[in-house]
């Protein structure tokens, strides 16, 4: 297994315990902006970046020379998912409670940031969704 | 990897761009308020990223590695998974017109049903202990 695909899949669980958490407040009564959080804490930082470390992984080779697309791509890839998501994490609870105009343009910066991360991985791995 | 597991997954990546591509609008507009009727694309952004990328993409991946026939057709029926891949798109893309006509949101979810009990016809046998033809 490739070091990306270990790092994704590694940080996809510390997401996975992390919402978990986010579920016990919730059920606590703690609900400031966390519903959205907790919901893309599960599907973004566990599900979707599991599987990105996956696809890495395990989807036909690219080429003889570049098995694995562009190595660079893919840890730009993680690195904005992840940058994008822990922005969002902490900016969007402050703003729901206290609008103000810097939590509100880094949601914005976030929102840009998670949307890169998803176009990287698309470029990234289209090629490698061939038939054999 | 078989030409219509090619289909699933590159449509559902498809539906990943244009899923993420909606979510950064929404969460930019919960950060700057730019231009509020954004908000009737919510819909989308769900069932772009639940039926479009996360069970297209396992659907296509299923028909991929799941063990295969040693006699016979060895991906099992495909003109089944050809029907669930046209069904799941059908009842995903609807769901854009919801807007106009509210009702064929409930036609795009019985062609979502439809395509998950075609696939599961399509796929049953294969899902089989080692040894079995």
């Amino acid at each position: 297994m490739p070091l990306l695909t270990r790092i994704f899949i590694k940080t996809a669980m510390i997401y996975l315990a992390l919402a978990l958490v986010f579920g016990i407040l919730l059920a606590s009564g703690v609900t400031n902006g966390l519903f959205p959080v907790y919901i893309h804490l599960l599907v973004f930082g566990w599900l979707t970046q599991l599987i990105f470390g996956v696809v890495f992984w395990m989807f036909p080779k690219y080429s003889v020379e570049k098995p694995r697309g562009s190595e660079a791509l893919g840890w730009w890839t993680y690195a904005l998912l992840n940058i994008g998501l822990l922005v969002r994490a902490i900016a969007e609870p402050i703003q729901s409670m206290q609008p103000n105009p810097f939590g509100g343009w880094l949601l914005v910066i976030s929102a840009v940031i998670q949307f890169m991360a998803g176009l990287l991985f698309v470029v990234n791995s289209w090629g490698r969704v061939k038939e054999k | 990897m078989p030409r219509l597991s090619v289909w699933f997954i590159r449509a559902s990546l498809l539906y990943l761009l244009l899923g993420f591509l909606f979510g950064a609008l929404l969460l930019a507009q919960k950060g700057i308020s730019f231009y509020s009727p954004v908000w009737y694309i919510f819909p989308l952004h769900m069932e772009f990223l639940l039926m479009g990328w996360l069970v297209q993409l396992t659907m296509g991946v299923a028909f991929w590695i799941l063990p295969r026939f040693s006699i016979g057709q060895s991906r099992g029926n495909k003109p089944l998974i050809l029907i669930s891949f046209a069904l799941i798109n059908a009842g995903t893309l609807i769901g854009i017109l919801q807007f106009w006509f509210p009702v064929v949101l409930l036609i795009g979810r019985v062609s979502e049903v439809g395509a998950g009990i075609v696939f599961a016809a399509g796929l049953w046998r294969r899902v089989k202990p080692h040894g079995v033809l």
